[in-house]
């Protein structure tokens, strides 16, 4: 780095910043939009980025870097937008973020990189988020070719699992040059990217670019693999010549509410409701063999305030639900949700019945979901998650009439690996224990990060615990110390 | 992309095959099962694995054309593909000594019932085996089922051949009789199962049944298999598929398989429309082909 001043290139005087209102995106008009699975943001053109971009102070700390996840460096991406360098800034973000067409789309930016920006003292955060995915896609579009790997290692490492952390662990590994194989269950690659999280929100072809790329950059990739089922960790090491191995398994388990009439036919993890329609297309039957239960002018509810519960009911809604409801026993304060989606679903005709809980689900007298019996609810007291406590009011029953209800109240770990591995230490909760730092995990050369050490989280946490394993790895597999 | 090796119907609408699998063939216990998916727009399925050959590294499976997908899986022939297979899963059979062991098979349940019968033979069990068919070219695999059991029965709804009647029938004979079973394994369908639960019940004897929900993943990750065995729920493809009889709420489980009944009604409608002529599942040559192009394994995200 050179000591002398950096130049800015913002031609904005800093006082008159603060006076540009942030850039809206631009996005396919609610009434349309319940009508189709295609996406509803259609991202900024060169101007709208180049205006947002112009409202960043370039801040001499700056704490959008810091709350990045993976500190991608903001100031300085931005400011290369301002110059117009869009493949410069590309790079910039791509030292730091491997995904950045995906994280723009996803992250929480509120929680993040946004929520902490010094614009938002006075005005309107920037639109990062929306810049990231900008400069992404526009990579994309050029075909910028992927930067050279490292002269080979004659390593092998086997990553189990294909979502955001398996996906960032394996681009690392392959550029420091080491043999990567990534071992999936499924019959896709992506992990909650393509089971999960709607076309509407993160199209798959999104996706299937960046795993293009990796392809390219010679990672293989193998489907059909159940770990613990198909082949086991020891049997990686032992049979099959790998040096190391990153667990990436998620935490892909369904809860459910345990209330009386889950088994009703129209009761719907989110998990499977999501996995039907997404992974398996079930919104193009009879194009696509997999059926869905007809939703069309039926009522609907999702139980839950995250992504999941949102990305469900908002699917629900383009299948036709007349009447779709959250149902989620909190206040909207204490929502997980991204701000983005609530305010979508809101455009989307979405009814937030809030402070609200489902205690049974009532049967039609046929096996189908009638209704769901709720409660109301009223915050007390802050419960460990720091979140108020929420506790039912009494006599407040009332009846939601449904057809579908699509539970969406958490997941937990798959047991799969872990009662297979012998010596891989888990916590109480089933999750593997990994070091917050290295990921590395009780058994040597057998690192795990994502979902599967932190329980759910986000897209750019795991990507992070990738990139860290990524890092930890490439140093084992060097000096051979554990 | 799987390669079928061998494919032979064995019985109307009852087709075996020889698929190249290496992977799984080396890992297959008595009582797990695959899941597979035709083509890019096919559904999953589990369809259990009969026998295999870790040598060779082959899976044999047994499939009775019922709906869409097992139709057209029925029309691939030898050199044929599939797209995706994968397994194997579900936790293995219980395999232990148990003294006599009653074996019902109904249907194609037979053929999921074969692995674990010859695996109890093994453990040196004595296996009484009662195969039941509505006629006579259903019931199936009786020959190998022969052979690995001390005595067997079989029964036909029709009479058409062994003895007229129904599998519990035979069990309810054998009970009186004072055979010291000590163990009833029945698989076939759900009525059957059902039927075999509530007489064995009565008698006190532990009765294991393989039960069939709609799967999708097979690995625990959606909860759509989800089926009420004492009261709580549990996942048949990680906690199954076999089961305590006398704990399963046969109900739930019919009740659950009917939900796309409408769904899969017209899937099979287009798809024999398509395939007009089309008898046993065995004469549209080119099923995969008509609905969507087979791509590579893995070749396409
Ligand atoms: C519907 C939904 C919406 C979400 N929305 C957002 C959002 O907007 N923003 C955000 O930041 N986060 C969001 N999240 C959370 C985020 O997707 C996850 O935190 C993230 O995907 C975790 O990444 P991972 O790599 O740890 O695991 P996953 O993405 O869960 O991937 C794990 C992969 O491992 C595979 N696997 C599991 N077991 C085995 C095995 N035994 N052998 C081989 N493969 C195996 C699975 O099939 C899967 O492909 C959402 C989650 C869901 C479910
Ligand atoms: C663990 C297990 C092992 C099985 N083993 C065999 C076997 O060895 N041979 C065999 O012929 N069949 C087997 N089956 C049943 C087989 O999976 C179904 O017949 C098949 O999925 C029907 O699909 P379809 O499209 O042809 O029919 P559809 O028209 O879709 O359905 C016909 C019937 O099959 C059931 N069904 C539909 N979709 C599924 C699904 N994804 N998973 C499970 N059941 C479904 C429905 O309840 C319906 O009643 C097994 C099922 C399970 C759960
Ligand atoms: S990765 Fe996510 S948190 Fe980090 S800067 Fe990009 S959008 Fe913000
Ligand atoms: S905090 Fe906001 S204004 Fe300051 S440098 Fe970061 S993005 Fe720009
Ligand atoms: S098939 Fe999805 S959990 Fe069993």
């Amino acid at each position: 780095m050179s000591p002398a001043k950096e130049v800015s290139a913002n031609p904005v005087p800093m006082k008159e910043r603060m006076k540009i209102p942030r850039q809206g995106m631009p996005e396919q008009a609610a009434e349309l939009r319940v009508m189709n699975f295609t996406e509803v943001n259609l991202g900024y053109s060169q101007e709208l980025a180049r205006q947002e971009a112009l409202r960043c102070l370039e801040c001499a700390k700056s704490p959008c870097v810091d709350y990045c996840p993976v500190g991608v460096k903001v100031k300085d991406f931005v400011k290369l937008i301002v110059a117009g360098d869009y493949l410069g800034a590309a790079a910039k973000i791509r030292e730091d973020n491997v995904l950045p067409a995906i994280t723009g789309r996803v992250c929480p930016q509120e929680d993040h990189c946004e929520g902490f920006c010094l614009l938002h003292k006075k005005v309107d955060s920037l639109g990062i988020g929306y810049l990231e995915r900008f400069v992404a896609d526009y990579e994309q579009k050029a075909g910028a070719p992927p930067a050279a790997n490292a002269a080979p290692t004659g390593k092998k490492v086997a990553i189990v699992g294909s979502g955001p952390a398996g996906l960032s662990a394996a681009g690392d590994l392959i550029q420091r040059g080491h043999q990567v194989h990534v071992f999936e269950a499924l019959h896709e690659i992506g992990g909650v990217l393509v089971y999960g999280i709607p076309e509407f929100r993160l199209p798959k072809q999104v996706i299937r670019e960046q795993i293009d790329t990796m392809r390219k950059m010679g990672v293989e990739f193998e489907t059909n693999v159940v770990v613990g089922k198909t082949v086991s960790i020891d049997e990686l090491f032992e049979e099959e010549g790998y040096d190391a191995v990153f667990i990436a398994t998620g935490a892909g388990l369904p809860v459910f509410l345990n209330i009386p009439g889950e088994h009703l036919n129209g009761v719907y993890s989110a998990n499977e409701f999501l996995t039907r329609i997404n992974l398996m297309h079930a919104y193009e039957f009879p194009r696509y063999d997999e059926p869905m239960v007809g939703l069309r002018g039926k009522h609907v509810a999702v139980i839950g305030g995250g992504n999941t519960a949102l990305d469900a009911i908002r699917s629900a809604r383009r299948l036709g639900a007349e009447r779709a409801y959250v149902l989620y026993r909190r206040s909207e304060t204490e929502m997980p949700a991204r701000a983005e989606e609530v305010k979508h679903a809101k455009q989307e005709g979405i009814d937030f019945q809030v402070l609200t809980n489902p205690v049974e689900f009532l049967d039609d007298g046929r096996g189908w979901l009638r209704a769901a019996r709720c409660v109301r609810m009223e915050l007390g007291e802050p419960d460990a998650s720091g979140r108020r406590r929420p506790i039912p009011i009494a006599g407040s029953e009332f009846e939601v009439p449904l057809s579908v209800a699509i539970i969406a109240t958490g997941t937990s770990a798959n047991p799969l690996v872990q009662s297979t591995t012998p010596g891989l230490k888990t916590n109480k909760r089933g999750y593997i224990e990994a070091d917050g730092e290295s990921q590395r995990t009780s058994r040597k050369g057998v690192f795990a990060g994502g979902d599967i050490v932190t329980g759910s989280a986000t897209v750019i946490l795991a990507m992070g615990a990738g990139r860290r394993a990524a890092k930890a790895m490439h140093e084992y597999l060097n000096t051979g110390a554990w | 992309m799987y390669r079928i090796l061998d494919a032979q119907f064995i019985a109307p609408g009852i087709k075996r095959f020889v698929i190249d699998v290496p992977r799984i063939a080396k890992k297959h216990q008595a009582g797990q099962f695959v899941i597979l998916r035709l083509h890019e727009r096919g559904e999953r399925i589990p369809i259990t694995i009969e026998s295999s050959d870790r040598e060779k590294g082959t899976i044999r499976i047994v499939v009775q054309a019922v709906g869409k997908t097992t139709y057209e899986l029925n029309a691939l022939e030898t050199g044929g593909a599939i797209l995706d297979v994968v397994g194997p899963l579900g936790k293995p059979s219980e395999i232990e000594k148990y003294g006599t062991v009653a074996v019902l098979g109904g249907g194609v349940g037979t053929a999921l019932a074969y692995p674990t019968t010859a695996a109890l033979k093994k453990a040196g069990n004595r296996i009484l085996t009662i195969l039941g068919g509505r006629s006579r070219e259903l019931v199936l695999l009786e020959k190998e089922m022969r052979e690995v059991s001390d005595a067997l029965y079989v029964t036909t709804d029709d009479g058409s051949y062994g003895e007229k009647g129904l599998v519990t029938d035979k069990l309810r004979e054998l009970i009186g009789k004072g055979e010291p079973i000590q163990l009833v394994l029945a698989v076939g369908p759900v009525p059957m199962m059902k039927a075999v639960a509530d007489l064995t019940r009565e008698h006190g004897i532990r009765t294991i049944v393989s039960l069939n929900p709609i799967m999708i993943d097979g690995t625990g990750m959606c909860g759509g298999c989800r089926v009420l065995v004492g009261g709580k729920s549990q996942f048949a493809c990680v906690d199954g598929p076999e089961f305590d009889a006398h704990q399963v709420d046969f109900g739930v489980l019919m009740r659950r398989n009917r939900m796309y009944r409408d769904a899969e009604k017209e899937s099979l409608e287009r798809f024999q429309q398509a395939c007009a002529g089309n008898g046993q599942g065995g004469s549209c040559k080119n099923g995969a082909a008509e609905t969507a192009p087979v791509t590579i394994a893995g070749g396409k995200p």
